[in-house]
């Protein structure tokens, strides 16, 4: 049995810890150790962005971060989006405008959408469209996703 | 119990209240919050994790395979191969499936199964996998399906013999499972009568059906050999009873529970881990979770059949088209189960002809079998079909929508496999499809602009559910179709419609395979329309026992009770004096009338309406790169009936998509090792949202006459035309239309350095 190593970071302002293997990934360890499974596995290599989370405010592919990377690093994952009963704008327009289908890639969109709303309150349809590239989806054709980033986002700014 | 929608036909003037509004899916909440549970998200006390040892070879003799040394690797709790499998025949239906499931005698593509390993953590089931000793003779593969064809060709199977063939070849081995040929009319009379004749040979290649949730499932097989299988998939009944065929379990003892479904378009209508982790856990006597990584998803799983279609199609000079021939091939992987028969009978169906000729061919080669994608088989061949209509157009100089509404078929017509058309909706489609703004806008320089159409049949089938009433009023359905995108909302509006209540009074649940009887596998567009009908047929039931218990309540006859707005009420005033009593009065009232009320049914459900699409997109290719970016795409379609138009909406512009990825970039990569070099979501590149455009959707409801609320499967059709329609806009753009998938950038720059040559491009 490899060494295991012991790692304490802070998940959505709670601080959790956890024993990790050397090889295992944040993403191994939201899911199968503190069981916060809103974070997907579509690739485990960088190329869809199911696994989507904020660590230290910045947008990560959890898939491609060590676990023993997060140690006393803060993470925000999609459990952690609406606050208390509140829904963020983001997923209330997700939900009013279709955005979703089959809900697999949603988690990763909603923090990708987030951290570019964070950075760019007023994103064109273009600079959404590019910010997202790295979140796939395959049910929806991104339309119904774009309209409610935009829509989400023209909330936000009071428009 | 008795059926009460003899007859679930349409009412054309009733008016509808939540029906064609698109509220909030009550699954989105879930799904929005990181709560809502996929296959992967589940865990059991004690469970183990399961990994599959893969062949690394794309054909080979399975001639040893030794576990000693695995088997010792701390953790290890079981190891199973062909061993642990029940022998059926090579050559069945259940032979093929463990086999699929199991590699036996050989190895048929890189990546099949041979082993499986449970063990307490990922790491030690990794290790035991390296040292699993499988000893393999390696023989000569096929990749390609038209290879595989050829005398020559390594052969799969020894035992097989094409199904349909005739002749002295009919008795040899061979890599054809079946040759199908199906036809109308004098195919030679009608080329004699065109003016003009078209022919060419298409190619399509085989594409992912890219669901983003990788397969996953937990199995637990109890010490008094029950099973509870745990997983994502379109067609639980179906899984159930494969595992009955293949394990020798019966199938009261296997209860197999959906999860959410992260996408499936098709491929999840098969089964790949399940098995394993019920063998699995039989032996370790633990539950036993498996999930596939996307590398295993790409090599082992899926994808759609590559295609090769080679078609002649003639016209009047009127756009009268007079003759059809064609000869398609379809690769299917290393078993039959393609679906190809669609194909012939889909094509071309939309046009009445009246001379046509097809003669299709199934065949196995070393690559992973098959599985459904939307509409199996049909926009592959469409590709080439709808790109000969439009050159037929161009060269008699006819406008393209103009020429398919010449030919356009309507309500009456009988297709080439026998079946006559009740309404259908394809001329106000083409109708609508050049009244609608993107039609009718000029072409923007420096662009052009393709169309195509599509039909598919749309399917209806074996299907159950069950109704509740609770006491406090409020309704719970369960259903026995999966969710695919969104159905249970839709299952939820028809019922709030039927009974008369806000829909959020309506909460539908999938059911497992225990608590309800068999269900066809949810696909082939049935979904919404099937159930549908269960739905309102289980409403109408309960609506039945409503007015029996509001006359027990006011004491007189049954039939002096009449059920509206969702209340009952005297028939007349003849009746009585009463105050109207509603669901929600006479549910608290069940315990003293005749106990809870519930609505049930089951049916092999008939009559869904076929559909049909126009797709209209504008590309602009650049001529130094050969890459074609699309600017524009509407797709105009027939639902019958948009229940929740978001939705339909949302199908269409999904299927776009696919379309796009499958015109443009979508393929595999094989090396001369029949291994696959582009296994990952890097290499294999689905579209991403900054590659399109906003898809704009024309909602055409011409209403199926054979369902209540008149709607048809829309899942489906949208994908068939649209390969065709970009691969026309790239033949305006550049002078010659492309004939082989993916129209990739190095493909479209040298058909314009031919177009250039042969001047029908002007030099750059």
């Amino acid at each position: 049995m490899s060494k295991k190593h012991h790692i304490t970071t802070i998940v959505n302002g709670d601080e959790y810890e956890a024993l990790c293997e050397t090889r295992h990934t944040l993403l191994d360890v939201l899911r199968d150790e503190l069981r916060l499974t809103g974070t997907k596995e579509g690739c485990a290599t960088g190329d869809c962005g199911a696994c989507s989370v904020m660590m230290d405010g910045r947008l990560v592919c959890s898939c491609l971060v060590l676990a023993v990377e997060a140690d006393g690093k803060s993470i925000d994952t999609i459990e952690g989006m609406a606050s208390g009963n509140e829904l963020h704008p983001l997923q209330t327009k997700f939900l009013e405008l279709n955005g979703l289908q089959c809900g697999i890639c949603t988690p990763g969109f909603l923090i990708a959408a987030r951290a570019l709303l964070e950075r760019n309150p007023d994103p064109t349809e273009s600079e959404a469209r590019y910010w997202l590239a790295g979140n796939l989806c395959r049910c929806t054709g991104y339309d119904k996703i774009i309209r409610a980033v935009l829509s989400a986002a023209a909330e936000m700014r009071g428009a | 119990m008795t059926t009460i929608l003899k007859k679930p036909g349409f009412n054309p003037d009733r008016k509808y209240k939540i029906i064609g509004t698109s509220p909030v899916k009550h699954d989105g909440f879930d799904k929005v919050t990181g709560r809502a549970k996929f296959a992967a998200d589940a865990f059991l006390p004690g469970m183990l994790v399961g990994k599959v040892l893969r062949s690394p070879h794309p054909h080979a003799i399975l001639k040893r395979i030794d576990t000693t040394q695995a088997s010792k690797v701390p953790g290890v709790k079981a190891i199973i191969t062909r061993d642990d499998f029940p022998e059926i025949k090579q050559g069945t239906g259940g032979g093929d499936m463990t086999r699929l499931a199991m590699a036996r005698e050989k190895v048929y593509w890189e990546g099949h199964p041979v082993a499986a390993v449970a063990a307490t953590s990922e790491s030690a089931a990794k290790k035991a996998l390296k040292l699993i000793e499988v000893e393999y003779e390696v023989l000569p593969h096929v990749i390609d399906p038209v290879e595989a064809m050829s005398p020559d060709a390594p052969i799969l199977h020894d035992y097989m013999r094409t199904k349909g063939a005739k002749g002295p070849d009919a008795e040899k081995p061979t890599n054809v499972v079946e040759r199908h040929a199906l036809g109308i009319g004098d195919v030679d009379k009608g080329f004699a009568e065109a003016d003009v004749i078209v022919e060419g040979t298409f190619d399509t290649k085989p594409m992912h059906q890219g669901y983003i949730e990788l397969q996953s499932c937990v199995a637990n097989y109890s010490d008094d050999g029950q099973v509870d299988l745990w997983c994502c998939t379109q067609a639980p009944w179906v899984y159930r009873d494969r595992l009955t065929e293949i394990l020798k379990i019966e199938s009261s003892k296997i209860r197999i529970q959906q999860s959410e479904l992260g996408g499936g378009f098709g491929g999840k209508t098969t089964f790949y881990l399940e098995p394993l982790s019920v063998v699995l856990s039989r032996k370790a006597k633990c539950p036993v979770k498996m999930t596939l990584t996307r590398v295993e998803v790409m090599r082992a799983t899926g994808p759609v059949s590559g295609t090769q279609s080679t078609i002649k199609m003639g016209c009047k000079k009127d756009g009268t088209i007079v003759a059809v021939d064609s000869t398609l091939v379809f690769q299917t992987g290393p078993y039959t189960g393609s679906a190809f028969t669609n194909a012939p009978q889909a094509m071309l169906t939309r046009y009445d002809l009246k001379n046509v000729r097809t003669v299709s061919y199934e065949v196995v080669s070393n690559r992973p079998k098959v599985s459904s994608f939307r509409a199996p088989c049909v926009p592959q061949v469409v590709f080439g079909v709808e790109g000969l209509i439009d050159e037929l157009a161009t060269k008699i100089g006819m406008d393209p929508i103009e020429m398919r509404l010449k030919n356009a078929i309507v309500e009456g017509h009988k297709t080439i496999y026998g079946e006559t058309f009740n309404r259908i909706g394809f001329v106000e489609t083409l109708e609508a499809a050049k009244a609608c703004d993107h039609y009718r806008a000029p072409v923007p320089k420096g662009q052009a602009r393709g169309i195509a159409c599509g039909f598919w049949f749309n399917r209806g089938g074996e299907t159950t559910g069950s109704m509740n009433l609770a006491p406090d009023g409020t309704v719970t359905i369960t259903l026995g179709t999966a969710d695919v995108a969104g159905s249970r909302m839709s299952m939820a509006m028809m019922a709030a419609e039927e009974l008369g209540i806000p829909v959020d009074r309506v909460r539908a649940v999938l059911a497992d395979t225990h608590s309800l009887g068999y269900n066809r596998v949810t696909a082939g567009s049935r979904t919404t329309f099937s159930s549908g009908i269960i739905v309102v047929d289980s409403a109408r039931k309960i609506i039945t026992e409503l007015c029996r218990r509001a006359a027990k309540i006011w004491n007189v006859p049954e039939e002096g009770v009449v059920f509206e707005d969702g209340v009952c009420r005297p028939a007349s005033s003849n009746v009585g004096e009463f105050e109207p009593l509603s669901i929600k009065d006479i549910a608290h009232k069940t315990t003293y009338t005749m106990g809870s009320i519930s609505g049930h049914s089951e049916m092999n459900v008939t009559g869904a309406g076929p559909g049909f699409a126009v797709h209209i997109v504008d590309v602009e290719v650049d001529k130094e790169t050969g890459l074609t970016s699309v600017k524009r795409y509407t797709i105009i379609e027939d639902a019958g009936k948009a229940i929740s138009p978001a939705q339909v909406e949302g199908q269409f512009q999904g299927a776009a998509v696919q379309g796009i990825g499958w015109a443009l970039n979508e393929e595999y990569v094989y090396g001369s090792d029949g291994r696959l070099q582009n296994p990952g979501f890097l290499d294999y590149r689905m579209p991403v949202a900054s590659d399109v455009p906003m898809i704009d959707t024309v909602i055409v409801e011409v209403p199926n006459p054979k369902h209540p609320f008149g709607l048809r499967g829309v899942g489906e059709v949208p994908l068939t035309p649209a390969m065709a329609a970009i691969g026309n806009a790239i033949g305006h753009a550049i002078g010659i239309r492309p004939r082989s998938l993916p129209m990739s950038p190095p493909k479209v720059l040298a058909i314009i350095e031919e177009a250039r040559a042969r001047g029908v491009l002007p030099a750059g």
